[in-house]
This record gives C-alpha cells, sequence and structure tokens, in this order.
C-alpha cells in the first residue's frame, strides 16, 4: 500500500503503450479525420468514372461553351465568370471558418460566432448560385435522362462526329447533376451543421466545456467541401 | 515535470501553425491560383499561347498545389503529429492505383467503340 509508483504504471507513460495519445488529437476529430478519408474515396469514385467516360469518348460539351451565363445579367458571352464566383464565394467562407477555429483557441466567443455566420451566409450564398446554374441548365434542356434538340447541341461541341453529340451530352448531363448535386448535398449539411454549432456557441456550450474543438471539428468538414470543389471546378469547368 | 512541460507545449503548438497574417497569406495564394487557371483558360487557349493537351496538366497541377494548400493549412494537417499524417494521406494511394486503372480501362472502351463508329 505505498505511494510509491509500481514498475507497470511507468510503463504506461511511453505514448505506444496506451499513456497517451500517439496521434495527439481527441478522438472526435481523429474520426472526422478517417470520415472525410472515406467521403474522399466517394468522391474520387464519381470523378474517376467521370473522366474515364470522357477519356474514352470522341465529342464531349465544351465547357466554355455550355457554362457562359451570368443569372440576372446575361445569358451567353460570359464564359466561367459565375462559376469563378462561386468558388470564390466558397475559397472565401473557407477563409471565415478558418478565422472562427483561430479564434476559437483564443476562447473569443464573440468572434467565433461572427465568423461562423460568415460561414453559413457563404454557404447559402455558394448553394444559391449553385440552384441558380441548375435552374439555367434545366431551361437549356440538360437534366437527368434528357439532352437539348440537336440543333441546340450544335452550339455546344467544338469537335467531334455529329452522330455521337447524343450520347455523349447524356453522358455530360447525368455526370454533372449526380456529381455537383452530391457536392451540393454535402455543402447543405455542411451549413445545417454549422447551423448547430453557431447555436451552441450563441448558447455559451463550448465557452463552458473550455475549449472550442467542436468548431475544429466542423471546420475540418467545411474544408473538405471547399476541397472537393476544387476538383469538381477543374474537371468540369476547366479541362 | 518535463512531460507536463511538453503537454501545455502542445496545445500551444497546435495553433502557433495558423496565425491570422498566415490565414490571409493562403487565402492569397488559393486566390491567386485560380486567377491564374482563369488566365489560362478565357485568354491563353483561345489565343493558342498555351495548347490544351497542355493546359489539362497545368490544371491538374495547379488543382493538386490548391489541395495541398487547403490541406496543409486550413485543415491544419501540416501540423499535426507524423502518425496522423501517414494514415491520412498513404491510403489516398487508393485513388492513385484507380485514377491508373481506369484510365487503362478507358483506352479500351476506345478500342471497344471504334468499329461501332465507323
Amino acid at each position: 500500500m505505498s505511494a510509491q509508483v509500481s514498475p507497470i504504471d511507468e510503463v504506461k507513460t511511453t505514448p505506444w503503450s496506451g499513456g497517451s495519445s500517439p496521434f495527439k488529437v481527441e478522438y472526435g476529430k481523429m474520426m472526422m479525420w478517417f470520415f472525410l478519408l472515406s467521403d474522399a474515396f466517394t468522391f474520387s469514385s464519381l470523378l474517376i468514372a467521370y473522366g474515364a467516360l470522357r477519356f474514352s469518348s470522341d465529342a464531349w460539351p465544351a465547357p466554355d461553351l455550355v457554362f457562359q451565363s451570368v443569372p440576372g445579367m446575361t445569358d451567353s458571352g460570359a464564359p466561367l465568370v459565375f462559376v469563378g464566383l462561386m468558388t470564390f464565394i466558397l475559397i472565401l467562407s473557407s477563409v471565415t471558418m478558418v478565422l472562427a477555429v483561430e479564434a476559437g483557441h483564443r476562447m473569443a466567443r464573440k468572434e467565433v460566432l461572427w465568423w461562423m455566420v460568415a460561414t453559413i451566409i457563404g454557404g447559402f450564398t455558394f448553394l444559391g448560385c449553385q440552384a441558380l446554374e441548375w435552374t439555367h441548365l434545366h431551361h437549356e434542356g440538360f437534366w437527368w435522362g434528357s439532352i437539348p434538340h440537336m440543333e441546340e447541341l450544335k452550339h455546344l461541341f467544338k469537335e467531334g462526329p455529329e452522330a455521337s453529340y447524343t450520347v455523349y451530352a447524356q453522358q455530360f448531363a447525368n455526370l454533372f447533376f449526380t456529381i455537383t448535386g452530391f457536392h451540393g448535398f454535402h455543402v447543405f449539411s455542411g451549413v445545417v451543421i454549422n447551423i448547430i454549432i453557431t447555436v451552441n456557441v450563441l448558447a455559451g456550450t463550448y465557452e463552458k466545456r473550455g475549449s472550442y474543438l467542436m468548431v475544429e471539428k466542423v471546420g475540418l468538414y467545411w474544408h473538405f467541401v471547399d476541397l472537393v470543389w476544387v476538383f469538381v471546378f477543374t474537371f468540369f469547368y476547366l479541362v | 515535470m518535463s512531460s507536463e512541460h511538453n503537454e501545455a507545449h502542445a496545445a500551444h503548438g497546435e495553433h502557433e501553425g495558423m496565425t491570422k497574417k498566415k490565414i490571409i497569406q493562403v487565402f492569397l495564394i488559393l486566390l491567386g491560383i485560380t486567377v491564374v487557371e482563369f488566365i489560362i483558360a478565357l485568354a491563353l487557349v483561345p489565343k493558342n499561347i498555351v495548347p490544351l493537351h497542355l493546359a489539362n496538366p497545368i490544371y491538374i497541377i495547379l488543382t493538386l498545389l490548391k489541395a495541398f494548400y487547403i490541406v496543409a493549412f486550413f485543415m491544419h494537417l501540416k501540423f499535426e503529429k507524423v502518425g496522423l499524417m501517414l494514415s491520412i494521406i498513404v491510403p489516398i494511394l487508393f485513388i492513385i492505383g484507380l485514377i491508373l486503372v481506369l484510365t487503362n480501362e478507358s483506352h479500351y472502351w476506345v478500342e471497344l467503340l471504334r468499329p461501332v463508329k465507323s
């Protein structure tokens, strides 16, 4: 019954014998990382399938011909401007998210709150832009399983035999709506989670807990959504 | 004593990496890369200064660069323990494997479709 530490307890202080976490991150944060890894697999499967189909085709709708409208301003003649704006908004909301995390480290509740609100506004703006983009394409005749008439399709391709336009326009439409839809769904869930966290910040939950680690965890998710958009943007709009 | 000091240091070290200045810096880099991509897509390719077959690899390299900045700085992976870093980055090799397999496969699809078209 001595107060002396027994040798077996001393062993347990090294990282690999259970003494402390070898990764030095909290459980929830580590699991968020592994969830994001699995989500990265899902998104890359979709994007690689898109790449393979496009690579094996001999005609594909040219991005700067398909995406050249700015809703509320012009219907054509402004290639990639609108998507550029969307990309900017999403990167900006990612920045406000890091600023929220940074404020959380300083336990500055008010600052966390305002940066979170800014992030949510950014998220909603992005979703709104995406809705406009979808509506525009839908009006042109693109949807899952439907494409514009041949006369209109001719304006969307730059090269390749006309006989294969319908097949590849359809593949493009299905892949575009599926992949940006899946990404948009992620953005939407991100915004919902951000709102929940913001309500908790407002209620002072993390102030009482003594750490803003939850903000950091949703931050990881939010940056991941931004990360996926960077890839979607490149492979749908630029390449 | 020393382990206590280490833990305190680790808790601090976690946000030492990302100051406001650094955040703005990374943001400007991301913005800059995106602007360069637009310049290539809207000005250089149409004027044939950069041929299309060269533009695509450039886009992909720039995208990977952006991905690096987001993951390393915004998601903070650069400042995590090496073990966590590896357990996130190494599985990405599977994705590279899938890319290689499907690029190869799509070459075969081209062959497969050719007789039908002609």
